[in-house]
């Protein structure tokens, strides 16, 4: 039987008159690579910070390996496990890819003796093979902000998996990246998880990205959840088709 | 040895020869090297991107906790005077730091300003007990259970202080390299992502908060012992912006450029005053001008783009000097 890592509970949350999240239930599943698609404005990016706990719900509640973690703020969420990685890269831009993970990897373990050298760490080779793992070694020692958006994608998701989490929670990974690249990132992305034995989600526009990457794909729209499904059931399904991809993959 | 080790020695050994080579700049110097020490406080803050324009606060508390002690107990040794003073500076850091770790930017300035400017008014108000806008004696502590006269004691004073520049500035720059420094000077770039990597932002910047408050409080207790009387101007929102002043002088978030503004500064303030009267304000707000204008880095930045220019390497963002 598979074991329910994240679940969502009845969400409910509006910004005004808007409803991002009406009545949303979800169960994800350990070990799967789950899609969210749907219109812009659909509550995509709402149901993954309400799950990381950036905002709270009005109704409904976030369990996640079966402790709710509704209450709790993103810190507390993200130690028990959930990392996440941004539609815009959240890096410190002052900082190399390398220092990125180095810190990451410094915040997982808290170290805190004030003589060692971050560069120093015992985790460095760690994440050297990590950076290595989503194909950025070669850009290791240069600063974040001279990274193409490609790079820096794949350098935030880095610096999520540098936490170990179970759970990677991925708002639009290949937006911003060149059309040409959008697959080449992505089979680097979805080797990388596989290694790291971390369950995903993933919101994507790209349906080409969704059946070729998706284990599991639930549909947004309107704050609800449409439907859940194989990526063959859900992009054959008409009102899929209708409502979100405007022509079948 | 190479260039770059070569000047910082040099100039090192040309501070400590000064008690011998040149007498008449010892006190100069001493108050220079203390007030260093506190404007290190201020640039821990200027790494996370936050400027505190009341951090004389600490200055003054170490301070004052070093006169009451030492009014309390006469003969009081020198170590367990700087002990107790950096000890309350480090404790009120804790205190007011819990608090204004919640704020950014301009409040965050601003409410260590009021946080200042309440010590300022309590020094001037309560009368009885801090002597007022008279401030209160600051004895000289005895060294090691010896009561020494004003020569000695000063010599000894004089060499504490580089010896803490050297340990306080060496701790300060391998914090900034530590795991723990690298995060704290995030808060500047990306507070969200810190979040998502399991932080508290208000922790992080907390833990730099105290180390301000501890260097902010090293330098008060110096020049309050140095000077032998310590007042309520210790606390003023001046002494704070003169602080924040010498830290962009020197090179924002450098810490060689912490010690090099002061004494930059010292400098002119005691000469400018000396031969142009009034004015000597106007001089010091020209340098500045100037500094900003045609060299953002500070007087550090100009000692990196002159070394690179004399060894012929040309500096990145990690080549500076710290």
């Amino acid at each position: 039987m598979s074991e329910i890592l994240l679940e969502a509970r009845n969400l409910q949350i509006s910004f005004g008159g808007v409803v991002a999240a009406d009545d949303v239930s979800l169960a994800i599943e350990r070990g799967k690579n789950l899609a969210i698609i749907g219109p812009n404005g659909a509550g995509k990016t709402t149901f993954l910070n309400i799950c990381t706990g950036w905002i709270k719900p009005t109704r409904g509640r976030v369990y996640f390996e079966g402790q709710d973690v509704t209450p709790l703020p993103p810190r507390r969420i993200v130690r028990l496990g959930v990392a996440r990685a941004f539609q815009i890269p959240q890096l410190f831009t002052e900082h190399t890819a390398l220092e990125n993970l180095l810190i990451s990897a410094a915040a997982r373990e808290q170290l805190g003796n004030p003589l060692q050298d971050l560069h120093r760490i015992r985790e460095r080779a760690e994440m050297l093979h990590l950076l290595d793992m989503v194909g950025c070694a070669d850009v290791a020692d240069r600063l974040v902000v001279e990274l193409s958006e490609g790079q820096r994608k794949l350098v935030d998701i880095a610096v999520a998996l540098a936490l170990r989490p179970k759970l990677l929670l991925m708002d639009e990974p290949t937006s911003g990246v060149a059309s040409s690249e959008k697959f080449k990132v992505m089979e680097i992305l979805v080797k990388a998880l596989a290694e790291a034995k971390v369950t995903s989600v993933f919101v994507e526009h790209d349906m080409g990205i969704v059946s070729r990457y998706a284990d599991e794909v639930a549909v947004w729209a309107a704050g609800r959840l449409q439907m859940q499904g194989s990526p063959e059931e859900i992009l054959r399904h008409p009102d899929v088709i209708r409502d979100v991809i405007g022509e079948a993959v | 040895m190479t260039l770059r080790l070569a000047i910082p020695a040099l100039l090192i050994l040309a501070v400590a020869a000064i008690p011998f080579a040149a007498p008449q700049l010892q006190l100069l110097m001493n108050l220079a090297l203390a007030k260093g020490i506190a404007v290190v406080g201020v640039t821990v803050l200027l790494r996370a991107g936050q400027v505190s324009f009341g951090h004389a606060l600490y200055f003054a508390i170490a301070a004052y906790a070093a006169a009451f002690l030492s009014a309390s107990m006469p003969g009081a040794d020198l170590a367990l005077v700087l002990l107790v003073a950096i000890s309350g500076a480090v404790l009120s850091g804790i205190v007011v730091g819990l608090f204004v770790v919640r704020y950014r930017g301009i409040f965050f300035g601003m409410l260590n300003l009021a946080f200042s400017m309440i010590f300022w008014s309590i020094l001037e108000k309560f009368y009885h007990y801090t002597g007022g806008a008279d401030g209160i004696r600051l004895p000289r502590p005895t060294v090691f259970g010896m009561a020494l006269e004003r020569g000695p004691f000063e010599l000894i004073m004089f060499y504490l202080s580089v010896a803490l520049v050297l340990l306080l500035g060496w701790f300060t720059i391998r914090w900034f390299a530590s795991p723990t420094g690298q995060i704290f000077q995030t808060i500047k770039t990306n507070e969200t992502r810190l979040q998502y990597l399991g932080v508290s932002p208000q922790r992080a910047l907390l833990s730099g908060y105290i180390l301000s408050a501890a260097l902010c409080g090293t330098g008060g207790v110096i020049m309050g012992i140095v000077q032998g009387v310590v007042t309520p101007e210790f606390a003023w929102w001046i002494r704070s912006g003169e602080m924040v002043f010498i830290a962009v002088l020197g090179g924002a978030g450098s810490v060689a450029g912490a010690f090099v503004g002061a004494v930059i500064y010292e400098a002119v303030r005691v000469y400018a005053s000396a031969f142009a009267g009034d004015i000597w304000q106007l001089v010091l707000g020209g340098f500045l001008l100037v500094i900003i204008l045609f060299a953002p880095k500070g007087v550090i930045g100009i000692y990196d783009a002159a070394l690179a220019r004399l060894t012929g390497k040309g500096l990145t963002g990690k080549g500076r000097s710290e």
